[in-house]
């Protein structure tokens, strides 16, 4: 990290978060930050935490301590509309899609332009416009949609994550938050999620990547922040020579190799 | 800063063009005129001809407006159950509202209020009902078929309360026009009916509530993941329904000229029935208040019959159930719950 990026305010910073779902302890004490235009890998073991994490971060999830901020400020998400609000997109890993909602259907939910009707009681659909600019979006993106009204249940698995990939992209994110995006891809769509990744950091665009792919973290993140049992055991700097081999320690037993080689001797 | 991202970014897949949507084309309107609307136009037409031929009483003008009225009434309260429908939920409570709001309704006419204001407090009852329906199910996460089975029973007792289990008779002209009146030789029920179609129809259509009423039913788990307040939009559906029900419990009052505290006894299965003939998914996500229109004339029709040829009316039970059960077949062979 050069010194310029450490002067510059984190995009987003949490400290000591903490959930619990009933007794299991899913998040302890979580510390993080992310600066604009860092691309983050977020790695771990299957209930490691990495997307309740997420969901703390974009407010599906209210953690019962700790303090989350956006861009310097105290920022408090109770519905994944206070963070999209801010700037926060995330596609999750079963995508979050409507299966009888059309493509613009599922791109604007939750976001749909409208106009007033009678105040805000009855607020009509403003169909046209937000077919137009979800064809914008989808065009940006290389995807050529022959007919936006399609509904979703028609659409392939790949299909399927383009249009969540679609969402995120719509409302211009300052951080995209992905969890999982690679999981129904073809090698070759993988490819261009990658490369959209890094077009995203170049365009200042913050991006956390949940992957159980190392090798794609590896290709594309700054950081990769390793969860194990809910704790952040350890950063890893791909660019800094570190292997996946520590990687993969951390991930089983929460700690680098070298001090469990120590602690064995 | 603000950049559009969507500009500056290159097409990330290059040497593959990404095509969705092909050999999909969105069904015309005529392209929705299917099987199923076929087969109830063949019912209509085939048990007409049946009743018309088992009784000269059955093709009379006054019997076919008796016929109009009641789907008009059904209809009224079937376009608040297609709502709830769509977005995943169930209101059985509907005929104990028409019954209650009738009563509620005649009871304010006797103690001196005017007509129409009368209609606003019954249909203020069904709001209420709906709420409670509606807070019940979405705050207290319990299941919409007890909730509502559980505020059927409590409304149906509530409407023997009102008069001590007797009829209120109303003589009221204004009120009573509601239900025999005409404009233009066509019955004010069934002009009632078209102008409640006509609201649901656009509301689901074109408002975003709508667009949140099928979004709901589809997957509520994804809403929410969206940001929809999900409890909220279920809330508003089962307060429509509410109205509903007590708008159509109002005209069949006015239509009877009185308000009796078991009227309506068993039309939730009609109403129900219909719904889902009419290609609304008991899983949610589906439908349209129009389809809900053409079997609820059928079933009207069939009802009708049934009671000029003088079909003991445990018969008539005993085809409702059966009626209520195709529909239900259909409805699961169409969303592949056939096994």
């Amino acid at each position: 990290m050069t010194t310029r990026q450490v002067a510059e305010e984190p995009l987003i910073e949490v400290q000591g978060i903490c959930k619990n779902f009933g007794a299991v302890q899913a998040l302890r004490n979580i510390n993080l930050r992310l600066m604009p235009g860092e691309i983050l890998g977020l790695v771990g073991d299957n209930g490691a935490g990495k997307s309740t994490l997420v969901k703390v971060l974009n407010g599906a999830c209210i953690p019962e301590e700790g303090k989350i901020f956006f861009e310097g400020n105290p920022v408090h998400f109770d519905s994944p509309l206070d963070s999209r609000a801010k700037g926060i997109e995330m596609i999750y890993q079963d995508f979050a899609l409507v299966e009888c909602l059309d493509i613009t259907g599922n791109i604007f939910l939750g976001k749909e332009q409208t106009a007033g009707l009678f105040g805000p009681l009855l607020r009509l659909l403003l169909r046209r416009q937000m077919d137009k600019e979800a064809q914008i979006t989808l065009e940006g993106l290389g995807i050529q949609v022959k007919n936006l009204k399609i509904k979703v249940k028609n659409l392939s698995g790949g299909e399927r994550q383009l249009v969540a990939v679609a969402r995120g992209m719509q409302f211009q994110p300052k951080l995209f938050i992905m969890d999982e995006p690679t999981a129904n891809l073809s090698v070759s769509k993988i490819e261009a999620l990658l490369k959209l990744e890094k077009d995203l950091k170049n365009k200042g665009v913050s991006v956390i990547i949940i992957s159980h792919r190392l090798e794609d973290i590896f290709a594309v993140a700054d950081r990769i922040v390793v969860l194990w049992r809910g704790r952040n055991v350890g950063e890893v700097i791909p660019s800094e020579g570190a292997t996946m081999e520590d990687i993969v320690h951390l991930m089983m037993f929460g700690t680098r190799e070298k001090s469990t080689k120590e602690a064995q001797r | 800063m603000k950049t559009d991202t969507r500009e500056l970014i290159p097409n990330p897949i290059e040497n593959e063009e990404v095509v969705i949507g092909v050999g999909n084309r969105a069904k015309s309107f005529l392209g929705k005129f299917n099987a199923r609307d076929v087969a109830l136009i063949a019912v209509l037409i085939g048990m007409s001809v049946y009743f018309t031929a088992q009784s000269q009483y059955f093709f009379q003008t006054n019997n076919l407006l008796n016929i109009a009225r009641s789907a008009a009434v059904n209809g009224i309260v079937a376009a608040g159950e297609t709502m709830v429908l769509i977005s995943g939920g169930l209101d059985l409570s509907i005929s104990s509202v028409m019954a209650a709001a009738g009563m509620v309704t005649a009871a304010s006419i006797h103690l001196g209020l005017p007509p129409y204001l009368a209609i606003v407090v019954g249909l203020a009852f069904g709001a209420i009902v709906g709420f409670i329906n509606g807070i019940i199910i979405t705050k207290m996460r319990i299941n919409p078929l007890i909730t509502t089975l559980a505020t059927m029973a409590i409304i149906r007792g509530y409407c023997y309360v009102v008069n001590n289990g007797l009829s209120f008779p109303i003589g009221n002209e204004t009120f009573r026009s509601l239900g025999l009146g005409k404009i233009f030789d066509i019955p004010k029920p069934a002009i009632l009916l078209i102008i409640v179609f006509v609201i649901v129809y656009l509301i689901l259509r074109y408002t975003q509530f709508g667009r949140y009423v099928y979004a709901i039913g589809g997957n509520a788990n994804s809403c929410r993941l969206c940001g929809l307040n999900v409890d909220r939009w279920r809330l508003v559906t089962y307060i429509l329904c509410g109205v509903c029900a007590a708008f159509g419990g109002i005209v069949l009052t006015a239509i009877a000229g009185t308000a009796i505290p078991n009227s309506a006894l068993g039309y939730e299965l009609v109403v129900i029935s219909a719904v889902i003939l009419g290609g609304t998914s008991l899983a949610g996500g589906e439908g349209s208040v129009l389809g809900t229109l053409l079997p609820m004339i059928v079933i009207s029709t069939v009802a009708n019959g049934m009671t000029i040829l003088e079909y003991p009316v445990y018969w008539q039970q005993i085809i409702q159930g059966f009626i209520l059960l195709v529909a239900v077949l259909i409805d699961a062979v169409q969303t592949g719950g056939w096994k």
